[in-house]
């Protein structure tokens, strides 16, 4: 199964700031009910986006100067909460291909990688300056560079960072681990024969 | 693996290791795999896609929780959303040859009640799920992992996924609760203290005299909550506790497999003397009825505290999350939590739907009232649980005392069923998460507390201390 090798990422930025965005806040529980990931896009960030409506003040998503991103932006621990891989589909769903935060839950961080969508940190300084860039113009071209762990936007650089195994997996195109895997299907049966209670029950 | 002696981690880590994959992860054998409706039908769908089998359907188990309406489970459900979820778990489960305790078994429940309740749950294993509280199965001494729905598809496929190694936090509580204070105190309190995120990267091994008094159902209480403190996997060495609740369950082993399986089990446990990346010891009497304020989880304090005060803090981040909390939940800085009128109570969900629960509940609620204007439910968390108070006459407790009695199923917990806060109620729950919107009104707030604590609020019609509502001594 060859997977594309995501070495870099361009187009234009989108900032959700705050931290501990939960994926409950992602996307809503009600809209994981379903049996595909089809149309999980719609349901990105929908109470927020309400919330913001009911303001009188445009969601970020909501408002055409933002449409077409491709790098969404916010703060630390990006992702906590449920496991739900609806969240990082429903933000590939709707056009992202990169996510630049403080930093990311453990599983929201493993399921991203998992599905090809990059999810990089960067330093709250540098978040700061790249979100005032994006929302100053909203079409400037950010790119994520995998491979220089760098940020570039209109001129500005920052320094990017990511666990090195995800980074790699991105990078050389096996981020979804699945056919390494099931090649190691000989190697597995040596450890499971060791483990007496995989052994199927006598009926 | 370090020198010995070793911890219980990494004991079943090695045990389950298979070989390091080109990104230095591990591919590791998952040696019981759980699955329920909502994050199972896509990787259905994936492993169609790629012509794969399931690898091992003896050990994969199947129920329905997060959809089921509570009032009436009879199918066809009324919302076509999640009859088709029931539909396509059924089918799968029938392709694949996957047990699946539907729920005409009698079994079914909340997935991280039925593994335990079965026996399937054991110590000296591993475990995954598609789903994050799958850490509650470490109370058995089990590396149990909430996963995302891609790697849901590698374990059907393959009995294996790629996981990088966790580090391991040993957290001992020490010395005795206090009167009033539960296991829910105390995961409440650790996550306070310790941050949502600190447990990044973790695994959390839980232990001190306080543990090893605790029931299996109070540890798995801890165990469910790991996730929020950010820990990928919480967990309890097995002992006389574990063996005792395992004994004679429909997935125990019997006879001399009982005995081997035991010797087995007790090898797993970490050893005197064992290293850990990091200790952290704090003493029961410390912990206090806690409840939150906020929305998450980490944003709790005790019951005789004040809600924070953006303004007595120093840090910025700190400062924002106190502001934005306190906007969505409608509370007012500085005001005692005490006291804060609440629109409903739930008591249920994978934290605190089980029988010692209501047991302890049914104890203080006994010829006491919900208050007019508070709408009490209260959710057995498996088929198995309701049957049992049902026996021991627990829910006549709860329906005379104005509670609405409930079939097994994750309820109000997340409200994927017809289970919701309205509008912005704020609700006084047993269950793990306060996130904006969690419970199925986008403007609704929960405080999440101990379930005597919920019943406390249920019966005061506000936050109540239970200790003086019920006049808990011990
Ligand atoms: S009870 Fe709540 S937390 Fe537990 S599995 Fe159900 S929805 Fe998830």
């Amino acid at each position: 199964m060859a997977l594309a090798k995501i070495t870099s990422i361009t187009g234009p930025g989108l900032a959700v700031p705050g931290n501990d965005i939960d994926t409950d806040r992602i996307i809503p529980a009600r809209f994981l009910k379903a049996i595909t990931f089809d149309g999980l896009g719609e349901g990105l960030f929908f109470d927020a986006r309400k919330a913001v409506a009911a303001a009188g003040q445009v969601h970020p998503l909501d408002d055409a100067r933002f449409r077409g991103a491709k790098i969404l932006i916010s703060g630390a621990n990006f992702g906590c909460g449920s496991s739900r891989e609806h969240a990082p589909q429903a933000i590939q769903k709707s056009g992202f291909r990169a996510v630049v935060a403080e930093s990311y839950a453990e599983i929201f961080f493993g399921n991203s990688t998992t599905i090809g969508l990059a999810c990089v940190s960067a330093d709250r300084a540098d978040i700061a300056r790249l979100t005032a860039a994006v929302e100053a113009n909203p079409a400037l071209e950010v790119t994520v560079d995998l491979v220089a762990r760098e940020i570039g936007f209109g001129g500005q650089t920052a320094k990017l960072t990511m666990r090195d195994s995800a980074r790699d997996a991105l990078v050389h195109g096996r981020w979804d681990p699945i056919g390494e895997l099931l090649e190691g299907a000989e190697a597995v049966v040596a450890t499971t024969s060791k483990l007496p209670y995989l052994a199927v029950p006598p009926k | 693996m370090r020198t010995p002696p070793h911890n219980l981690f990494d004991k079943v880590w090695a045990a389950h290791a298979v070989r390091e994959l080109a990104s230095g992860q591990t591919q590791l054998v998952i040696g019981t795999h759980l699955i329920h409706e909502v994050t199972s039908p896509q990787a259905f769908a994936m492993l169609k896609d790629l012509g794969l089998k399931v690898a091992m359907p003896h050990r994969t188990f199947a129920t329905v929780d997060h959809i089921v309406p509570t009032d009436r489970q009879t199918e066809p459900f009324s919302d076509p959303l999640a009859d088709a979820m029931i539909k396509a778990l059924r089918k799968n489960c029938a392709e694949h040859g996957i047990t699946y305790f539907d729920l005409a078994s009698g079994r079914q429940g909340i997935v991280h009640m039925v593994g335990p309740e079965q026996g399937i749950t054991q110590p000296g294993t591993t475990i995954a799920c598609g789903d994050s509280h799958t850490s509650t199965h470490g109370a058995f001494g089990a590396i149990a992992l909430g996963i995302g729905t891609s790697q849901v598809r590698d374990v059907l496929a393959t009995q294996t996924m790629a996981l990088g190694r966790l580090k391991v936090r040993r957290i001992n509580v020490e010395g005795q609760l206090g009167p009033g204070v539960y296991a829910k105190d105390v995961i409440l309190h650790l996550i306070r203290t310790l941050g949502v995120n600190g447990g990044t990267g973790y695994a959390y091994e839980y232990g001190g005299a306080v543990f090893d008094r605790f029931s299996m159902e109070e540890r798995m209480t801890v165990c469910n909550m790991s996730i929020e403190g950010g820990a990928r996997v919480g967990y309890v060495n097995p002992d006389e506790t574990t063996f005792a609740y395992l004994k004679g369950r429909p997935y125990s082993p019997t006879g001399a497999a009982w005995d081997e399986a035991v010797a087995r089990w007790r090898a797993f446990a970490s050893e005197p003397g064992c290293a850990y990346d990091e200790v952290v010891t704090i003493q029961g009497a410390d912990i206090p009825p806690t409840v939150t304020w906020g929305i998450n989880p980490g944003q709790g304090i005790s019951i005789t505290e004040t809600i924070p005060d953006p303004a007595q803090t120093k840090s910025v981040d700190e400062k924002a999350a106190i502001v934005e909390a306190l906007a969505y939940m409608k509370l007012t800085a500085g005001a005692p939590i005490k006291g804060t009128k609440i629109d409903v109570a739930f008591l249920g969900s994978c934290t605190n739907a089980r029988l010692s629960d209501f047991k302890e509940v049914a104890k203080y609620l006994k010829g006491r009232r919900v208050s007019p204007g508070v709408k009490a439910i209260a959710v057995p968390g498996s088929q198995i649980v309701g049957k049992l108070c049902a026996e021991l006459g627990i829910d006549r407790v709860f329906r005379e005392a104005g509670f609405d009695w409930r079939e097994a199923g994750c309820s109000m917990c997340l409200a994927m069923n017809p289970d919701k806060l309205v509008g912005d109620q704020l609700c006084a729950s047993s269950s793990n998460r306060n996130f904006k919107g969690r419970q199925g009104s986008p403007t609704g707030r929960t405080l999440l507390m101990s379930p005597l604590m919920v019943a406390a609020a249920a019966v005061a019609g506000s936050v109540a201390d239970a200790r003086e509502v019920f006049g808990v001594k011990n």
